[in-house]
């Protein structure tokens, strides 16, 4: 289909998922497929690096994975103060995964429906898993169990529940303590998982419109956004990651 | 673009990355670079070390050099004297030996001439009581003047 002919089908056409199944139980499986591709790159090169491992002068791979793991490692140690097994790795796998899901952007946005059609199908897919708000919220909330979990762990259920009680207005105005704490709490996933499905969605989104243009303008605007996107791509996964911490931080402290 | 079953399908996905990621990836590499820190740290320290026990050891080289010149020059000093001291015996028993050769030189010498003297006074007398003889041959009987001869014998 040529893009220009009917420029509100492209977009739609584009912005749809590869769906399966009906209502609640629907399946976007582009959605599933590119997340677990990503999260298979991730495990073969981390896997690959992790068996080869050479406590020598590192070269390659090793170099640029332990980069990446001292620099996750710094983040970490400066933000959260508490021990826990799980949060140096876990914001290393957002900050990684995020990264890789976002870079399926760059890839051109005709590119599968190309492929589809060359294999003779009908193929409406998005290649960036987090232009999906299930990816984005699945991990928000994923965090969202996990700040829950943090504050329990480090206050118990008590000391937990009084800060629901008692902040940020004292034991007088109980209820509206309850209301803005909910909201607060609330307000952590949700603006995780919106942030960067907003940002991607846009992103994605420009790429299309740029896409509708005559041929001969495209590059000169996809080429500039692309260059910028890389930087989107990368920002939105560190501040994704950098949140997961300060919020995991704040649980485990005393108010 | 709405959420459905497939955020399932994406925590699924993301926990088990998170696992794999934490056992697989995370753990190995950390545990590598802690390890590799403590090898650097090590291997610097026991660089110090080194540095330290050179100087120790080069301190100490000198100081046994130092030591064996002064014991070299003492012994060079206690090597004249006493060089010195077998030459200074030497001329002493030189001088003795030359002392008693000379003496005995002189007494051999003393012996000769007391000998030749010896000689002389028995020639002497012989020369005298032949003389005597031969004068008192024809007058005097040489046995009664015997006593007489001998007395003039022991003067001589």
């Amino acid at each position: 289909m040529v893009p220009s002919d009917n420029p509100a089908m492209y977009i739609q056409h584009h912005l749809a998922n590869w769906k399966m199944g009906e209502g609640f139980w629907t399946w976007h499986l582009d959605t599933i497929l590119f997340g677990m591709l990503t999260a298979f790159i991730l495990m073969y090169f981390g896997r690959k690096v992790a068996k080869n491992l050479t406590s020598e002068a590192p070269t390659g791979l090793q170099s640029f994975m332990e980069m990446i793991v001292e620099f996750v490692d710094g983040q970490v140690k400066e933000s959260f103060h508490g021990h826990s097994k799980l949060v140096a790795p876990l914001a290393l796998t957002i900050f990684a995964w995020v990264f890789l899901m976002n870079a399926m952007d760059l890839l051109p946005v005709d590119l599968l429906s190309f492929i589809g059609g060359v294999l003779g199908l009908e193929l409406h897919a998005k290649v960036v898993p987090t232009t999906d708000l299930n990816t984005t919220f699945a991990m928000a909330i994923s965090v969202f169990v996990l700040i829950v979990y943090f504050s329990i762990k480090s206050k118990g259920v008590i000391g937990f529940g009084k800060e629901f009680l008692y902040i940020p207005f004292g034991k007088y105005l109980m209820p509206v303590n309850i209301v803005m704490k909910l909201v607060e709490e609330l307000a952590k996933p949700v603006s995780l998982g919106m942030r960067l499905f907003g940002n991607m969605y846009a992103g994605e989104l420009i790429f299309l419109l740029i896409a509708l243009l005559p041929f001969w303008v495209q590059p000169l605007l996809s080429t500039p956004w692309a260059i910028f996107h890389i930087l989107i791509i990368t920002l939105q996964a560190f501040i994704f990651m950098i949140l997961t911490i300060v919020y995991l931080s704040l649980a485990i402290e005393e108010h | 673009m709405n959420v459905n079953a497939t955020i399932i399908g994406q925590l699924i996905t993301f926990w088990v990355l998170i696992w794999f990621v934490m056992k697989y990836v995370w753990g190995p590499i950390t545990s590598m670079m802690e390890a590799r820190t403590k090898r650097i740290a090590d291997g610097l320290a026991a660089g110090e070390r080194g540095k330290h026990e050179l100087e120790l050891a080069a301190k100490r080289g000198s100081e046994v050099l130092l030591e064996t010149k002064h014991k070299a020059a003492e012994i060079i000093a206690l090597a004249e004297k006493r060089a010195s001291e077998i030459v200074e015996e030497a001329k002493g028993n030189a001088k003795a030996e030359g002392e008693r050769l000379i003496a005995g030189a002189k007494a051999e010498i003393e012996q000769e001439v007391y000998r030749a003297k010896e000689g002389l006074r028995q020639q002497v007398a012989e020369l005298a009581v032949a003389g005597a003889e031969k004068i008192l041959r024809r007058e005097i009987d040489a046995k009664a003047h015997t006593e007489l001869l001998s007395s003039i014998k022991n003067e001589l």
